[in-house]
């Protein structure tokens, strides 16, 4: 596997230290994990930086993680690049929303490395 | 005030989310699924699930009060929505440290930003994983931000809620308890 460049946007230092051990359990490897606090920190990354995935939680305070994905699309920035949300809200309705506004996945907290495993290695994969 | 702050964060941002939502939450009600919106076992299922998961440890019920020993943390998430109230997650900061140093790999002398980060985080899910187990209220309620409190001595008082879960689990030689408020109920 080519190195996987990920940008992991949550409010959570510890939240974002979480998901890169279980991206690493997943065998995701060589993996470059660039971090953002929250959707305003990702997009500034996101205009300086390439990568090849986005891993996003949706409750944030300042740009929450549905218009992170929007903004995504509206500007461009990342074309082809998966966006993965993972949060704690697992309604349908919110999947809906999360898939309307761009997001390829869906992983609910709380969460295991197999559930990141299975839903993040097809779209790398794909990619 | 704290908590009325936390769940008109809540609220806000459900609002937030769409007139389209609302107007279906409008229609919805959980008044006549109150038995199963209160059903202590799902608040079990829910902290089995989270330290299972994200922890790998399991813990257990336990009766009786908690034990609070002089320096203890406290996170709050607020719910918002067809259900308004809070879910509230506290311990002493020795067991606020082990569950850190579990979601992290890390070891923790003092209860720092990480572990604060750490346990509002364990309350996020826990609030996500609860409304989770009932369709109605997964939709229909939001969640805000979580605030953590630490300090010494302090206690929290809550005005007559609708309804209140309460329970003190174990893990290992730690105990934490979680609550649930709920003070209005569409």
């Amino acid at each position: 596997m080519s190195e996987v460049r990920t940008l992991i946007v949550d409010d959570s230092s510890v939240m974002r230290k979480i998901v890169e051990r279980a991206l690493r359990q997943a065998g995701i490897d060589p993996l470059v994990v660039l971090e953002a606090g929250s959707g305003t920190e990702g997009l500034e990354v996101l205009k300086t930086k390439q990568v090849d995935l986005i891993l996003s939680d949706i409750n944030m305070p300042s740009m929450d993680g549905l218009e992170f994905v929007r903004q995504i699309q509206l500007q461009n920035l990342a074309p082809g690049v998966p966006v993965v949300m993972i949060t704690t809200e697992s309604s349908e309705e919110h999947v809906k929303q999360a898939i309307q506004a761009g997001a390829r996945g869906y992983i609910r907290k709380p969460f295991t490395a197999e559930q990141v495993k299975e839903r993040v290695l097809p779209l790398i994969n794909a990619a | 005030m704290l908590l009325n702050g936390v769940r008109e964060a809540a609220i806000a941002k459900k609002r937030a989310a769409g007139t389209k939502e609302m107007e279906s939450a409008m229609a919805v009600s959980l008044r006549e699924s109150v038995q199963q919106v209160s059903d202590p076992r799902n608040l079990d299922a829910s902290v089995e699930e989270v330290f299972h998961m994200m922890l790998g440890v399991e813990c257990e019920r336990t009766p009786g009060p908690l034990v609070m020993e002089p320096e203890s943390v406290t996170a709050v998430v607020g719910f918002g929505g067809l259900l308004s109230g809070a879910c509230l997650f506290r311990s002493g900061g020795p067991a606020a440290m082990k569950i850190a140093a579990a979601m992290t790999g890390m070891e923790f002398e003092e209860i720092d930003d990480t572990v604060k980060d750490g346990i509002g985080e364990i309350c996020n899910m826990l609030a996500g994983a609860w409304k989770g187990k009932v369709p109605e209220l997964s939709a229909n309620c939001g969640l805000s931000v979580p605030a953590v409190i630490t300090g010494r001595d302090y206690k929290l008082h809550v005005q007559a809620p609708e309804f209140q879960l309460h329970h003190v689990y174990q893990f290992g030689d730690s105990y934490f308890e979680v609550t649930i408020i709920c003070d209005g109920l569409q």
